[in-house]
């Protein structure tokens, strides 16, 4: 099982290695929304964060919110791979369902991880007073991965359910900016209505965040309910993705 | 056909009344069919004959119900896993990853099969060679001709020593000199390992140059079985399969099918996205 998911991973690291573009154009997203976004709503300081400046409280969001562009869109590589005959011949491998969905997952984590690597540096630059404890970037690089497994097996799960590509980027589109705004990302819980509220409550985003903003910033959240929550998130992910897995190729 | 108890330990494949339809359309018509260890049998039929969807149902990828299917005497509802390690497969559209180099392509299908670590770069370097694209390893599949990748999907499939090769069209779309090419590297192969081919196809001369054995499926079902020389002796001498199939069907079998276009459009949008 762990050699099959690494071998997955591996192949994601080659495919990286062949062709760097996609990681720089897809850091020009989350890099406008810190230059822009942060720089401006730090000057106007229209969002209570405390004693934190907000480029502070905001970077740690828009690494989540980069986790979950990449991965939300992931399903769209299935379903490519149903139609181009690659699903099948994995399927006729000894591998497990589960091992190719959770290979699958970890591989849009590496991919994840390349951009967090961009826009940590661009935090940096920006002067975000960012963590310089190994520890607790050991930690970033597991909830990171958490939760680009979680989401981009959300992703795999709808491929499944949607089983074609134009129905998938639909669905992806129509859920993305509600998992965005209706977390902790931009702004704290504090200062939602009450229905949005219980949206935050409910959405893995925010404990995704939660959990980059205690790590890599400092403020104190809910560590150890982030991550099991996101570890639950991700099981119940790659179980729902697995068993429609064989769905997509009959 | 009748004798099942006896014989099956030595059949690579058994299939009985086989069924498959896709909503109200039946793809697959009471199929049975023994495929003998260590020969080379062919599906032949027609686009639509249901050659595809029977591969399917033997490699596990639909369930074989009703019906039942043996690979080297297991269940493949019951040993799913034990038949896929038995299997190398090719399926019908080109399907290598055009954004990884031949070698890492080969490479990831030798991780998926257990290849242990030790023995990995030489098998991958084995197969490789085997096909006929040691040169061109490093390479990325993007810049691979079609006869090349599909000589590295031969590659992909036989990293893991299969005892049965299941290949489903395996020339399609491809010039003379490069089916050719596949042909000869599936040859060779078999003649070293003595491993069980299964190979479905649409072209009469192709069937009749290399295969043992063929089946001539047709809507669903297996309208004919036999040697080609089995298959055209009914005939008046120096009949072709094509006049044989035509005979057992009544319909023609070289209708222009669309499974060029398939396998193009297939590349483009390989090469666009891989
Ligand atoms: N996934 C599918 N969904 C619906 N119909 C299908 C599917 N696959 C095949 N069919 C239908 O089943 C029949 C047999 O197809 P197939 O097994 O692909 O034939 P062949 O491989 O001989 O060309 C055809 O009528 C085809 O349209
Ligand atoms: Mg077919």
């Amino acid at each position: 099982m762990l050699a099959r998911v690494a071998a997955m991973c591996v192949v994601e690291l080659q495919k990286m290695r062949h062709d760097r573009t996609e990681i720089y154009t897809r850091a020009i997203q989350p890099a406008l929304w810190l230059l822009i976004f942060g720089e401006t709503f730090s000057r106007i300081r229209a969002i209570p964060t405390g004693r934190v400046p907000y480029l502070d409280y905001l970077a740690p969001g828009i690494l989540a919110q980069s986790t979950l562009f990449i991965a939300i869109f992931y399903g769209i590589q299935i379903i490519w791979e149903r139609d181009a005959g690659v699903l099948a011949k994995l399927l006729v491998t000894p591998t497990p369902r589960a091992a190719l969905v959770t290979g699958k997952a970890f591989a849009a984590g590496v991919r994840s991880l390349a951009q967090a690597v961009a826009i940590m540096v661009l935090s940096a630059v920006l002067g975000v007073a960012l963590t310089v404890n190994p520890l607790r970037w050991l930690g970033v690089v597991v909830v990171v991965m958490l939760g680009t497994a979680f989401f981009s097996c959300l992703s795999m799960t709808i491929a499944g359910l949607a089983m074609s590509r134009d129905r998938l980027m639909g669905i992806g589109q129509a859920i993305t900016m509600p998992l965005f705004f209706g977390s902790n990302a931009l702004y704290p819980v504090g200062i939602m209505p009450e229905w949005l509220r219980v949206i935050s409550h409910v959405n893995p985003l925010s404990y995704e965040v939660d959990a980059l903003r205690d790590l890599l910033i400092g403020t104190p959240g809910h560590l150890l309910l982030d991550v099991a929550v996101l570890i639950v998130a991700a099981a119940a992910g790659i179980t729902a993705a697995s068993a429609l897995l064989g769905r997509l190729v009959r | 056909m009748s004798d099942e108890s006896g014989s099956v330990d030595r059949h690579a494949v058994v299939c009985r009344g086989l069924r498959h339809a896709f909503g109200g359309n039946v793809a697959v018509d009471g199929v049975d069919l023994d495929v003998a260890e260590g020969e080379v049998f062919g599906l032949l039929g027609p686009n639509g004959a249901g050659k595809t969807t029977t591969i399917r149902l033997i490699t596990t990828l639909l369930p074989a119900k009703p019906g039942m299917v043996e690979v080297f005497g297991l269940d493949v509802a019951r040993h799913r896993m034990a038949v896929r390690r038995a299997i190398g497969y090719l399926p019908q559209q080109l399907s290598a990853d055009a954004a990884l180099t031949g070698r890492e392509n080969v490479e990831l299908f030798a991780r998926l099969f257990d290849v242990p670590r030790r023995q990995r770069r030489e098998r991958v370097e084995e197969v490789l060679s085997a096909v006929g694209l040691a040169d061109a390893a490093d390479r990325r599949a993007q810049t691979y001709s079609g006869g090349m990748i599909r000589r590295l999907e031969l590659a992909q499939a036989l990293v893991s020593a299969p005892r049965l090769l299941i290949l489903d069209e395996p020339t399609i779309g491809l010039d003379p000199v490069a089916r050719d090419g596949v042909w000869e590297r599936i040859q060779e192969v078999r003649r070293a390992t003595g491993m069980t081919v299964l190979v479905t196809t649409h072209h009469m001369d192709e069937a009749d140059q290399h295969c043992g054995r063929i089946a001539l499926m047709h809507r669903g079902r297996v309208q004919a079985l036999g040697t080609p020389a089995d298959l055209k002796s009914g005939l008046e001498p120096g009949a072709t399969l094509e006049e044989v199939f035509r005979a057992y069907t009544g319909d023609r079998l070289d209708e222009p099918g669309d499974g060029f276009r398939d396998t193009r459009s297939t590349r483009r949008t390989a090469g666009r996205l891989g």
